[in-house]
């Protein structure tokens, strides 16, 4: 055949040059291997496509097939009403990959403009993270911005969604709720307390992701995200309003340095406000220059001073050696104990019990405490809660101490006795005094709504309770410290406090706490509100100055806003009938 | 040699004395055979690069514009005999000389190397020239002596190989100059150096395979080791590969579908539209598609094969023959290298991949075939 082949091939050319023999064997090798290299592909075809598929197409879905979160929706904080305190709002974060800019430099130029950067700075900020897949650009930015960006169509910017947190209450409540970071976890307040149950769990889903990790679709669900609990507070956002519109304005009228005040209702142990001085937008700038973070009345502690004489009262009565009408010569104002006296704001002279809290006899108070047992006095401190946590749950929260007194040691128990020498927080100061409005019941303090009836520890006799909450009235009263706290319909309790600061291992003469704690209606108490004003420079610096007007005009917004019915005939409309009848 | 056994088949025949009354595609000098199925691998090309291209069909007007160019240039070419072509043999080459010195002085740097020449009007890359000059003259050198050629022959005809391939190499551009290379030696291969000379050259490249590795690049360097090992770096050098057989194997059977493949859409496959464009059709159409393509390739090599032994002389049997057998090496290195068989090298599927150069040089050749074939002085057997 080659020979045949080879023969055709000399007829058939015909030009001048010479003839190009023919290699049949060569011919059929070179067949041959093309041969092969096609049934090469073929066959690494059959291989990739046949055998292997099943493990390059699993390959391929790792590659393209990724869960991803879906974020759960932070539950709501309210109010006892259900108004909102803390909500979160979907909002849209925006991110680029900075490994696939490079295409993109020109149009940063608009991005920037949208997201009011500096553009040079988003230059330096995407090449100085060039190795990288994800930075974010811009976090949480309004959505007619978002759909801005999304108009630009990058394919190296991308948006994510995210939740933003709103806090309607504003200032007056920022202590108390606190706030969450850009992450949404709670790092202050009742926002860090109750993080775990606020959060919900994120769930999970397949998407497809292309190579620059964009998401192109949905395939499945994987977990749906359970969306946060929603967290029932105690507080009533008006009564919060109100005190805290009343503390700023008389923070600000006597230039004090801060305050706090707390509002309790006594028959179940909730906290219906907690505000504080000086506070902060947690909406908006959370600087926490001054300590405006902090919230006050749960954990800064200090020396209740004369607000604890009601107690030594009641160590009194209970011990036996004293009724109320038991007579104390505190002639001539003043008491030496050693090197140290005890004085009065002037001489008394001989009063009785009652009177030793009208007047707020320091001497008064002295005398009783070191005609007790040495330990009765502390007693009665640590059944009203003052060596222990409230048991509101809240982060950062204090522990009163009680000094440990010894049997000889005159002038600590004389001190005691007006209320130095142990530390308390106003939250404290309230949950005591409301065993004194609940005839000598302990509640716990709660932050959250109590929707059952909350039973009561009986920790001071009824009797006694009632009869120290008799004389407490007498305070309010034109004869004692405190007229300032009165409320009209209603009839108040309370014991004022001025407190010499402790500075440099002394007191003051110059720096105060101006306090006042007390319950109305004192018939029957339903709320409980302690003032503590912190080192008012104005002027005047007494508890019954500085501290009750804010408690009067708080408790009397609060006794009305809560239908409280007055327990106090009313002064003026008596004096009109009684003109109309002269 | 049934392959070539169409020849003395009784269509085989009939073609070979076809011309009683010329149609009109034979007085245009063209082959109907040949031309038809080169537009059909054309027309699967532009479905492909649809998808390829996600769609845009600005890609598909602009691979439209370049096609028509690379058809022109074929019926142009066809129209020139092989004799005149012969005459011009060395003056294309020698100018091909001049531009690829004048590209390492004077060229534009794409990509790390230097390929293009700018003229003004537009970019020109002398080294896709040569693919067909460097054929057209060892043919012409060969051709002019005894044959089989003699020893001393070969030295001048390697010297008329070694210089632009080794200009190109400089470029860099390896796979460019691999391919000239190879389709220079095709032509001394067809033109019958003894097998000694062929398995000595053989022994002698194997052996220079150790000294070569230190003057090759880093990159190329990497290229091989990536090659033998794509998953040892699969981020970086062996990524290309890896995307490429999973995208391949994902196909299956009967592919995902137009469209559908989501290994090249997610962006995962690199150059999906130019050199990867194989990865796209196996993905797509799975094996069945592959099989299809690699059989009308299969189709037009053999019959390009068959149209270079009916040249009637011997230039321009063995430039028609090389010419072919240089596009099968297209199909062999862009296919080996996309489906893991060989090293990632530069190399377009041909007639598929998106781009206008290598397309314009392809549909040149062809027109060389097919003048070769259509220019035969009739005679009866």
């Amino acid at each position: 055949m080659s020979r045949q082949k080879t023969t055709k091939r000399v007829k058939k050319t015909g030009s001048s040059q010479q003839d190009l023999p023919c290699y049949v064997t060569r011919r059929r090798i070179l067949l041959s291997l093309m041969g092969l290299f096609f049934v090469a592909a073929l066959a690494q075809a059959i291989d990739q496509q046949i055998l292997q598929t099943g493990f390059l197409k699993e390959q391929g879905q790792k590659r393209f097939l990724r869960r991803v979160e879906i974020p759960a929706i932070r539950g709501m904080i309210m109010d006892r009403q259900g108004a909102p305190m803390a909500i979160s709002t979907p909002v849209q974060s925006i991110w680029a990959n900075p490994r696939k800019i490079g295409a993109d430099a020109r149009e940063l130029a608009p991005l920037a403009k949208i997201l009011g950067m500096d553009l040079d700075k988003l230059r330096r900020r995407l090449a100085a993270h060039s190795e990288r897949g994800f930075v974010y650009l811009k976090r949480r930015v309004s959505p007619d911005v978002a759909a801005e960006v999304r108009a630009l169509d990058l394919p190296a910017i991308s948006l994510q969604q995210e939740y933003k947190r709103f806090y309607p209450a504003g200032e007056t409540s920022a202590h108390i709720i606190g706030f969450t970071d850009v992450d949404d976890q709670g790092q202050e307040g009742l926002e860090l307390a109750f993080n775990q149950r606020l959060q919900g769990s994120a769930g999970e889903k397949l998407v497809i992701k292309d190579a620059l990790s964009r998401v192109i679709g949905d395939v499945e669900q994987i977990k749906p995200a359970q969306p946060g609990e929603n967290i029932i507070l105690s507080l009533d956002r008006r009564v919060q309003y109100l005190a805290y519109r009343e503390l700023k304005a008389a923070v600000q009228k006597n230039k004090a340095h801060a305050a706090s005040a707390v509002v309790l209702d006594v028959t179940t142990g909730e906290v219906l406000a907690m505000v504080n001085q000086p506070s902060y937008n947690p909406n908006g700038n959370r600087s926490g220059r001054g300590g405006r973070l902090r919230n006050r009345a749960l954990t800064d502690v200090f020396e209740p001073g004369s607000t604890i004489k009601p107690f030594t009262v009641v160590a009194a009565l209970m011990s036996g050696r004293y009724q109320p009408h038991t007579l104390i010569d505190t002639h001539p104002g003043s008491m030496r104990l050693g090197s140290f006296t005890v004085r009065d704001t002037r001489d008394h002279g001989v009063i009785d019990v009652a009177t030793v809290i009208t007047k707020s006899s320091n001497v008064g108070a002295s005398k009783i405490a070191l005609n007790l047992d040495y330990n009765s006095l502390t007693d009665v401190l640590a059944k009203v809660g003052m060596d222990d946590v409230s048991g509101s749950h809240f982060p950062g929260e204090a522990a009163g101490q009680l000094p440990d007194l010894k049997p000889y040691s005159k002038v600590d128990r004389a001190a005691l006795a007006y209320g130095y020498g142990l530390s308390v927080t106003t939250l404290q100061l309230a949950q005591a005094y409301s065993v004194l409005a609940t005839d000598g019941l302990m509640r716990p303090v709660s932050l959250l709504r109590k929707d059952k009836p909350v039973e009561g520890k009986r920790v001071l006799p009824a009797n006694i309770s009632r009869t120290v909450r008799d004389m407490m009235e007498t305070v309010v009263s034109s004869e004692g410290t405190a007229p300032l706290a009165a409320v009209e319909g209603y009839r108040i309790a309370g014991k004022t406090g001025t407190v010499k600061k402790s500075h440099q291992g002394g007191y003051s003469e110059h720096h105060y706490l101006a306090i006042f704690a007390g319950m109305a209606p004192a018939s029957h108490p339903r709320f409980v509100m302690v003032v503590v004003v912190d080192d008012p420079q104005a002027g005047p610096y007494y508890g019954g100055l500085v501290a009750a007007p804010v408690f009067s005009k708080v408790m009397s917004g609060t006794l009305r806003l809560m239908n409280v019915a007055p327990d106090a005939p009313a002064t003026p409309r008596l004096r009109l009938a009684d003109g109309g009848s002269a | 040699m049934s392959l070539y056994s169409g020849t003395y088949s009784p269509s085989g025949l009939s073609e070979s004395n076809p011309v009683k009354h010329p149609g009109l595609l034979a007085r245009l000098h063209l082959d109907l055979t040949l031309l038809s199925s080169l537009i059909l691998l054309c027309l699967f090309g532009l479905i492909v690069l649809y998808s390829a291209a996600d769609q845009h069909w600005a890609a598909i007007y602009r691979q439209l514009l370049r096609l028509g160019a690379a058809y022109i240039v074929m019926l142009v070419i066809a129209q020139i005999p092989p004799a005149i072509m012969r005459r011009w043999t060395p003056a294309i080459y020698s100018i091909g000389l001049l531009l690829l010195i004048a590209v390492l002085v004077f060229g534009h740097v794409g990509k790390g190397a230097q390929r293009w020449l700018d003229l003004g009007v537009f970019r020109f890359q002398p080294s896709e020239m040569m693919k067909l000059a460097v054929p057209m003259m060892v043919a012409w050198f060969i051709s002019e002596r005894t044959l089989p050629p003699r020893f001393r022959h070969l030295l001048g005809a390697m010297l008329i190989i070694a210089i632009p391939a080794f200009l190109i190499a400089r470029q860099p551009d390896l796979g460019t100059s691999l391919l000239v290379a190879s389709a220079g030696l095709l032509v001394l291969f067809l033109a019958g150096i003894s097998w000694r000379l062929i398995m000595g050259a053989i022994g002698m490249a194997a052996a220079m395979a150790y000294p070569l590795w230190y003057f090759m690049h880093d990159y190329q360097r990497q290229r091989v080791l990536t090659f033998l090992n794509p998953e040892s770096d699969p981020l970086g050098h062996g990524y290309h590969i890896i995307q490429s057989k999973i995208a391949i194997g994902s196909g299956g059977l009967y592919g995902k579908g137009w469209l559908f493949g989501t290994q090249s859409h997610l962006e995962f496959l690199p150059e999906r539209s130019t050199d990867f464009i194989y990865a796209v059709i196996s993905e797509e159409f799975g094996l069945l598609g592959v099989s299809l393509l690699l059989s009308l390739y299969a189709f037009i090599i053999i019959r390009g094969l068959y149209l270079a032994t009916q040249g009637q002389s011997t230039y321009g049997r063995l430039l028609a023959g090389a010419l072919i057998m240089t596009f099968f090496v297209y199909v062999l290195v862009n296919t080996g290298m996309v489906s893991g068989l060989l090293p990632v090298v530069g190399v377009p599927l041909p007639l598929i991949s998106y781009g206008g150069t290598s397309l314009v040089t392809l549909m040149a050749g062809f027109g060389i075939l097919m003048s070769v074939y259509t220019h035969r002085k009739l005679l009866p057997t």
